[in-house]
């Protein structure tokens, strides 16, 4: 009678080592993950929540991470918005001739993941009398202007009624006083509500570490915009608010050859972007929607 | 009568135990599910690590096969009430006495809800982020909050409900009506919620009209009552067949009603959509065209969504055969075709065309890669496991091979 009992014992243990040792052979790939990941960068708050040193402290150590995991020295500023100061956009489409220069500065300026050639913005090329986004073209590979067509660039449009802030679980994302929307990086858990919820397809997912080389890095970078991503967080545009609030225009602005970009301080009576708005007829993307885009776009012949 | 502190923990022990104790079919039934949970666990692993670049996901379709079957999986959960609610509300006693046993599938469902929500996450790592008062929780504005709330919620009510009852038979003691009732009739109008606000998470975005209709909530919970009878009415036959658990004719037959309105409903309600889709063009058109016809010779999904149809259709046609002859196997072969049919409707078949055509109107289709899979696989059989343990834990208590008098040692 105690023969089979002590067996079956002796085959359970056999059973449960086996299925352990299975187990952690299996998680093994996380062990040289969490390696990575140090204690400090676990317990990290958000953004909102740090206070000047912890937040001096939090910038020092992603800037040490560029420079052991990239080899670039990079500067990493923490730029506030400015007090009477509010973001807005205006795009001609009757200047845009569909070059893409935006979404190459963007690529640039922005540190993008260089295999992906990922950017924020996107150009649509449009067939002439229609507004109709499904007979655009994001895809288009030949000479432009092409004859018969406009051009359609779409970014983060900083809707003053953001879906993707709602829908956010973790607070993750928010409007700034300046209007601008951010993802704080180090904070994100990577569910990709935000961008299910984005009627313009303006987030982008980390699927993968960032690839970029040394050279190619852009080291004057924001907390909140342009430093280096981490694997698996949302990312969006920002308006390059690591230049535009200190006084410069977005990358996209600059590079555009037509002139078809107007940014500016929507609060200032003077500002070329408040005369586009009050002397164009103009208008906003899925305005149906009620998300209140700060991105407004015109026709000028 | 000794006291808790003293039965309390032996009950747990002995559970445990028992957990780990059966025939060579319950050891060979587990070793291969823990095999597939193994090879899913791998994968989520090498996910982790590398980015969910490794899945078919795309910044186009940013969801996929794990929220698909997260969906679907929610509807299972919900779809147990369907045992509750005759059990408790219409006093049917055959149906009480085995009201457990959808408790327990309700339990092992949401843990598999929960671990799809877990391998869809890009930063598993910083999940204490979205636990309330150690995060920021955006809530009541952010629908997955709400969510988390419900899900969590529900799990806890079937644990409690769950394990006091068993813990009662265990003891050989009448359980008192306020230590479950009250949670047991908190737990029907949970169950509701919690596929409704699933439901809400899609159907509140503005951005997808595809989702953007008020027939969502309804048409879940619908399906709901489709899958979890459907699953039920097979689990009884099963653990009919496998244990000296005593299983009445009568919850099959309660639970074939409701099969037999939910899955006419439900179709009433694919046509709906299909009509107000295809009638009215415009927005709406795009994604139902991509999943039923195609769309600009893109059509991945087109086989997916006829054969649930098929299967639907199919399902109903093997009732009536059913209703016509009594034969089991045209009931059982319909519960596999209605649970199959509502697996791809409610999954790929509501998900994908959300981000197809993407909100640009880009065509960029989606095909689950081999991590996908795996870790889709590993999943199920994780929540199979779960399963199997607990009900082998329920019953074994229910037939009173597991009682606080009867310690000796199992033969």
């Amino acid at each position: 009678m105690v023969e089979p009992v002590k067996r079956r014992v002796a085959l359970k243990v056999l059973g449960a080592t086996l299925g352990a040792g299975a187990f952690a052979e299996a998680m093994a790939p996380l062990r040289s993950w969490a390696k990575d990941l140090t204690l400090d960068q676990f317990l990290q708050n958000n953004y909102r929540e740090l206070d000047e040193a912890a937040l001096a402290e939090v910038i020092k150590r992603h800037e040490a991470e560029t420079l052991r995991e990239h080899g670039r020295e990079v500067h990493i500023g923490d730029y506030r918005p400015i007090e009477g100061v509010s973001f807005g956009y205006a795009l001609n489409l009757s200047l845009c001739v569909g070059c893409r220069k935006c979404a190459e500065a963007c690529h640039h300026e922005n540190n993008h993941d260089r295999a992906t050639n990922n950017s924020y913005i996107r150009v649509l090329e449009m067939d002439q009398g229609t507004f109709d986004l499904e007979r655009g073209n994001a895809t288009y590979d030949h000479p432009v202007p092409s004859p018969g067509k406009y051009y359609l660039p779409v970014q983060c449009q900083q809707c003053d009624n953001p879906p993707c802030v709602s829908v956010c679980p973790v607070q993750a994302t928010w409007k700034e006083k300046d209007g601008i929307v951010v993802v704080d990086y180090d904070w994100c858990i990577g569910c990709r509500y935000c961008e299910a919820a984005c009627p313009y397809h303006a987030r982008r997912f980390n699927w993968q570490k960032p690839q970029i080389s040394a050279d190619e890095i852009n080291p004057d970078q924001g907390y909140l915009s342009n430093r280096l991503r981490p694997q698996g967080v949302v990312e969006k545009c920002t308006f390059c608010l690591h230049r535009t609030r200190q006084g410069k225009l977005p990358a996209c602005q600059e590079a555009c050859p037509t002139g078809a970009r107007v940014f500016g301080n929507l609060l200032d009576p003077d500002s070329e972007i408040r005369n586009v708005l009050a002397t164009k007829r103009i208008f906003v993307l899925k305005e149906e929607l009620g998300t209140r885009p700060r991105f407004f776009y015109f026709f000028d012949k | 009568m000794e006291p808790h502190v003293v039965t309390y923990p032996q009950f747990l022990f002995r559970m445990i135990r028992r957990s780990f104790d059966g025939s060579w079919r319950f050891y060979s039934w587990m070793t291969v599910l823990s095999a597939i949970a193994l090879v899913g666990a791998n994968a989520w692993a090498n996910q982790v690590a590398n980015g969910l670049g490794l899945t078919g996901m795309s910044d186009h379709v940013s969801w996929g096969l794990y929220i698909a079957n997260f969906t679907f999986g929610v509807g299972l959960a919900a779809g147990a009430v369907m045992m509750v609610i005759p059990a408790y509300l219409y006093d049917d006693h055959e149906m009480h006495d085995v009201v457990i046993l959808g408790e327990a599938l309700a339990i092992s469902a949401i843990v598999v809800c929960l671990l799809f929500i877990t391998v869809d996450l890009g930063r598993p790592d910083r999940f204490w982020h979205i636990i309330p008062g150690l995060g920021r929780f955006n809530w009541p504005i952010s629908m997955l909050t709400w969510d988390v709330i419900v899900l969590n919620g529900y799990l806890l009510l079937n644990l409690h409900i769950t394990g006091y009852l068993v813990y009662m038979r265990f003891l050989n003691e009448k359980p008192k009506s306020r230590w479950y009732v009250p949670f047991v009739m908190l737990s029907i109008g949970w169950a509701i919620s919690i596929h409704t606000v699933t439901a809400f998470l899609y159907a509140g975005l503005g951005g997808r009209p595809f989702w953007n209709s008020a027939l969502l909530a309804p048409r879940f919970i619908v399906t709901a009552f489709i899958s979890g009878p459907a699953f039920v009415i097979l689990l009884l036959q099963v653990i009919r067949k496998l244990t000296r658990f005593h299983i009445g004719d009568g919850p099959i037959q309660t639970l074939l009603s409701v099969l037999r309105v939910t899955i006419v409903v439900n179709l009433f309600m694919v046509v709906s959509e299909v009509f107000t889709a295809f009638y009215t063009g415009g927005s709406h058109l795009a994604s139902a065209k991509y999943l039923f016809l195609g769309l600009h010779g893109k059509n991945t999904l087109v086989p997916w969504i006829w054969s649930a149809i098929a299967l639907d259709v199919g399902a109903v046609g093997l009732l009536i055969a059913h209703l016509r002859t009594q034969r089991a196997l045209f009931l059982n072969l319909a519960c596999v075709a209605a649970f199959a049919g509502i697996w791809i409707e409610k999954g790929m078949g509501l998900i994908i065309p959300g981000f197809v055509p993407s909100t640009l109107h880009e065509l960029v289709e989606y095909v689950p890669s081999l991590t996908e899979w795996k870790i889709t696989a590993g999943v199920w059989a994780a929540g199979a496991m779960v399963l199997t343990v607990s009900l082998r834990l329920v019953l074994a208590v229910f037939t009173g091979e597991e009682s606080v008098q009867n310690g000796r040692a199992l033969p």
